[in-house]
């Protein structure tokens, strides 16, 4: 269907076609410019359109597409870089040059691509919507092809060795096909069969995350922090060190050229658990802050669709956006453009709905081909001014499971990472632990809470000894003091530009041993009489 | 397209910047219009929003003396675009590109609209190439790169204008792979270029950076909006000048440094703008998008792979109230790549510049110092330096509360270290430092103190 536009404001647009459905994607305009029906009354709807409208004029055609806005899900996803409607930026480098304008449409998936297909299924097999039926290896993956929805029966013929995308690759017997890719709606989560809790930790080579507020794969934390806290670096460090199968890192609203940083550093280092590169595992999704607006309120969705395609294939996908306040943002700027009635500081009323919806979409799942994958977010939070008590922030903490929070004190004393060890907590920490004391130390959890009591003292002391001096504190609150700044200093600091930037879990658990136990015996020693100082030199000389 | 010009003398409603216009045929949004006042002046417009044939026009100028009747708007069908030509080199102009130099407007090569086309993030090359300011604050513990974004905070009555000055006249690009061999200043190599914006200035200060342009002997563009011209063309301005930046740049392989002062009158502006338009007002009164706003200007500072050329961005922010939580240093600070701090306390020392180390940053700093770029020990003296003045300043307040006969040796070393840190290294009456002598001002600095932590 076509119709005309009548009206523009903005990144919006008043189309006077009739029988659009809500969040139908439309191309508007003789740019063929993207957008999604986001108000339908009785003779206009309303179009948020996801490019530029600069230079739009009145009387131009819109036609309806009768789809929602897809992501396209298949082989060669892996290492792609991709905008806010998973537009291939490197393909579209190479046709328009370095600058993005007016944006044609392209394939997010080279379809011409060949692929080796090693089938599972044999000809006259039954199968059913969600099994695999064989699988291509992308990178060191195995990349399945699974039965689509709404495709069953008895396999007629299938594809051995050399597909390409844009032709089957099996065929039914009543003469359905299975396509090697597909298009999903970006704001329908994929289908699972069934969700479990969490059990498993997720290993991020930060010592203060790893060890004091530890993440589950399939669980979801939340970074906030102001500027100039390092939220973008602990991003990027968790991207490249997590214990994961698969990152998609979605660069929302942010700086371009932290993301020409992460694409030349993804490119060169490599996975420090498998040795491949580490662009082989990632995915990036970028809608730098001047980029249009609307693009960006969708690109979280584009990401993190391909991130559940990914978990689908029985993998541990890791979800990483900076930031999600400027996809906050675009949703008010949205919003206030639909003159919408404003919530608390501007945001929609349903943005805490929206956020909740987002990060349920983390879990772990047994999959439909009975695989069991799992999506874990983390989202940083840029609050306006450093103040927490912002909607953005205060909505994600509701239903994140852990809060990282970033302090600016911290980061002007250069401890990095900035992650205050008071403020922040982990929900995820007691069912952790159990796998911990098992695969990693036993005392763990006592190591634990000794290191967190030694720093929740050394607070209270600190106060003493700004009055008194440290000289004039005792010897065994020294003692404390000393090693707090141990803990702090060797322990939760760490250098994101040296070798430290990864910490194995082994690594980790050495260091924290050998602080407490120079504690535990430190400790005895002043028990028995031996003065502090002879202690502290002792432990200089070694 | 469109034939010829649309004339129209249909306006139903003026209030401040904003004209009704109706029955107009096809308006395109961003639209250049004309309007054409009673006393026969032709005012530079825009077409805001459109409903049907009714036209909401955004008029870039005073618009008093303007009447329902006598006044026409002609619709031109193009976007707002800026001439560029390499003659454009040497010149001042107004915030609507009009020469305001005396010389006659020189003749464009090309135009391009002056939103610019947001960079592909494939395409951007990452910023390291060190660039020496000859301040030695910043040189050695907030390193400026080419392609980077860097404003400096200042407070009302704090030398933004000086610091800005010394930059500006000490900048240079040093190349190759030995570190400080090749080097080229702004007062020789024909390749480093200043873009200068001036937004809401008062004739006062015009006239201090005009002696400072006319000083340098080098290549600049400069684009002048006084305090008691539009408003809205404060809005246009940074806009012509990173047209030309990003022209410069990389069609004619040039560095071009763009420094734009004041950003706290561009974003008094667009709340201005905003609240004639009657849009939702954001914190403080500024309008929600701001954000946004502020990124499509700093977002334009940049290189691209395998190209010459690059855009470094120097914008001066005064915060009000000196408060650093304002809606525009914040949001600044979380565009920009760092920023440079001006202190008051400082100031009040006598200490030029007075940047304060603690709060300042440059985020691209780790990618362009050591081997290579500055000298191998760049990184290792710079951690030190902000390590004992972090301490140093630390133990002022207990020195405060205490006494200085209170505290321990060690505690008055660093004391001494903080003062003398500030004298010595941040402390910079005349002249320019090259790199060396700021990294060996600040090694005999730590030489001279022997501190334990």
């Amino acid at each position: 269907m076509t119709g005309k536009i009548t009206g523009i404001s903005g990144p919006t647009v008043i189309t006077d076609i009739k029988g659009l459905k809500l969040y139908e994607r439309v191309f508007v305009g003789n740019a063929m410019l993207t957008g999604e029906v986001v108000r339908i009354e009785k003779d206009r709807s309303v179009v948020q359109v996801y490019e530029d409208t600069q230079g739009l004029a009145i009387d131009e055609p819109v036609q309806s597409t009768g789809m929602p806005l897809t992501v396209r899900l298949g082989p060669g996803l892996l290492s792609g870089i991709f905008d806010g409607l998973q537009r291939p930026l490197q393909r579209l480098k190479e046709e328009s040059g370095p600058f993005i304008r007016g944006v044609k449409e392209l394939s997010a998936l080279d379809i011409s691509g060949k692929w080796i297909f090693h089938a599972v299924r044999k000809k006259g097999e039954q199968v059913s919507t969600g099994e695999i039926i064989g699988y291509v290896k992308e990178g060191p993956f195995e990349h399945y092809i699974s039965c689509p929805a709404d495709v069953k029966g008895k396999i007629a013929w299938i594809a051995e060795s050399e597909i390409h995308l844009d032709r089957p690759i099996g065929v039914m017997e009543d003469g359905s096909e299975i396509p090697g890719f597909y298009d999903w709606p970006v704001r329908v989560p994929l289908p699972y069969k069934r969700k479990y809790s969490p059990t498993e930790p997720l290993v991020t080579g930060q010592r203060s995350i790893d060890f004091l507020f530890t993440i589950a794969k399939g669980g979801t934390a939340i970074m906030p922090g102001g500027f100039g806290t390092g939220k973008t670096i602990l991003d990027q460090s968790i991207a490249k060190f997590a214990d994961i199968d698969i990152v998609v890192y979605a660069g929302c609203g942010e700086r371009g050229n932290e993301m020409a940083e992460l694409i030349e550093e993804f490119e060169m280092l490599a996975d420090p658990w498998t040795k491949r590169t580490l662009m082989e595992r990632t995915i990036l999704c970028v809608n730098t802050s001047n980029m249009p607006v609307a693009a960006r309120e969708a690109s979280i969705y584009t990401a993190v669709t391909m991130a559940e395609y990914y978990r689908d294939m029985g993998l541990h996908v890791l979800f990483l956006a900076d930031s999600i306040s400027r996809w906050a943002e675009a949703l008010r700027e949205i919003s206030s453009s639909l003159e919408e009635l404003p919530g608390e500081e501007g945001y929609p009323t349903y943005l805490a709905s929206r956020l909740s919806g987002f990060l349920e979409r983390a879990g772990v799942v047994e999959t439909n081909s009975g695989k069991t994958g799992s999506l874990s977010m983390i989202l940083s939070v840029s609050p306006p001014g450093g103040d927490f008590t912002e909607p953005v922030t205060q909505s994600c903490l509701r239903t994140s499971g852990a809060f990282l929070m970033l302090d600016t004190s911290l980061a002007h004393r250069r401890h990095f990472p900035a992650i205050n060890w008071f403020q922040s907590y982990s929900l995820y920490g007691a069912e952790l632990l159990e796998h911990h004391a098992e695969k990693f130390m036993p005392e763990w959890e006592h190591a634990l809470s000794t290191c967190k009591e030694i720093l929740q003292k050394e607070e209270e002391l600190r106060e003493v000894a700004e009055i008194v001096g440290v000289e004039g504190l005792q010897d065994a609150d020294r003692l404390l003091m000393h090693t707090a700044e141990m803990i702090r200093m060797k322990f939760l600091c760490q250098n994101a530009y040296t070798d430290d930037a990864f910490s194995p879990p082994a690594r980790t658990l050495s260091i924290i041993k050998e602080i407490l136990d120079f504690y535990k015996t430190a400790d005895e020693k002043l028990k028995q009489g031996v003065q502090l100082d002879e202690i502290l030199n002792e432990k200089k000389n070694k | 397209m469109r034939l010829f010009d649309h004339k129209y003398g249909t306006i139903t409603s003026i209030a401040g910047p904003l004209l009704f216009v109706h029955d107009v045929m096809s308006a395109r949004i961003g639209e250049v219009v004309k309007v054409q006042t009673p006393d026969n002046r032709q005012l530079d417009a825009e077409v805001l929003e459109i409903h049907g044939d009714t036209v909401l026009i955004e008029v870039f100028a005073e618009t008093h003396g303007l009447d329902i009747k006598r006044t026409s708007v002609v619709f031109t069908d193009s976007v707002k675009r800026a001439p560029l030509s390499r003659d454009m080199i040497g010149r001042v102009f107004n915030g609507s590109f009009q020469p305001k130099d005396g010389f006659p407007m020189f003749l464009p090569e090309k135009w391009s609209p002056i939103a610019g086309f947001p960079m592909n993030p494939s395409a951007r090359a990452r910023p390291v190439d060190f660039i020496e300011t000859g301040v030695s604050v910043i040189d050695g513990l907030n390193t400026l790169v080419k392609g980077q974004k860097l404003p400096v905070f200042s407070c009302a009555g704090l030398p933004s204008k000086e610091v800005v000055a010394a930059v500006l006249k000490n900048a240079r690009l040093i190349g190759g792979k030995e570190g400080a061999r090749e080097e080229y200043t702004t007062g020789h190599a024909s390749d480093f270029i200043v873009v200068f914006a001036a937004l809401g200035l008062t004739f006062y200060e015009y006239s201090f950076y005009k002696r400072v342009i006319d000083d340098m002997q080098s290549g600049f563009v400069a684009f002048v909006n006084m305090a008691d011209e539009p408003v809205m063309e404060r809005l246009l301005a940074p806009r012509f000048a990173l047209s030309v930046a990003e022209y410069l740049a990389f069609d004619k392989g040039m560095d071009v440094l763009v420094i734009i002062t004041d950003m706290t009158n561009y974003c008094d502006a667009l709340r201005e703008v905003s609240t004639a338009r009657e849009e939702l007002p954001g914190r403080r009164g500024y309008p929600g998008y701001m954000y946004s706003d502020l990124a499509s200007l700093y977002e334009r500072a940049g290189r691209i792979r395998g190209q010459q050329g690059s855009v470094t961005m120097l914008p001066v922010v005064t915060m009000p109230e000196d408060d650093i939580t304002h809606p525009i240093p914040d949001l600044t600070g979380y565009i920009t790549e760092g920023q440079i701090v001006l202190s008051r306390e400082l100031h009040q020392k006598g200490i030029f510049p007075p940047v304060d180390v603690l709060p300042s940053l440059s985020r691209l700093m780790q990618r362009g110092i050591g081997k290579g770029h500055t000298r191998e020990d760049h990184r290792h003296i710079s951690n030190l330096l902000y390590k004992y003045y972090a301490k140093g300043r630390d133990l002022r307040r207990l020195e405060a509360i205490v006494g200085r006969d209170g505290m321990t040796e060690n505690d008055k070393e660093m004391l001494n270290f903080a003062d003398l840190f500030e004298r010595e290294f941040i402390q910079q009456r005349a002249g320019r430092r090259s790199i060396i002598e700021t990294l060996d001002t600040g090694f005999e600095l730590l030489k001279q103190f022997k501190l334990e932590k």
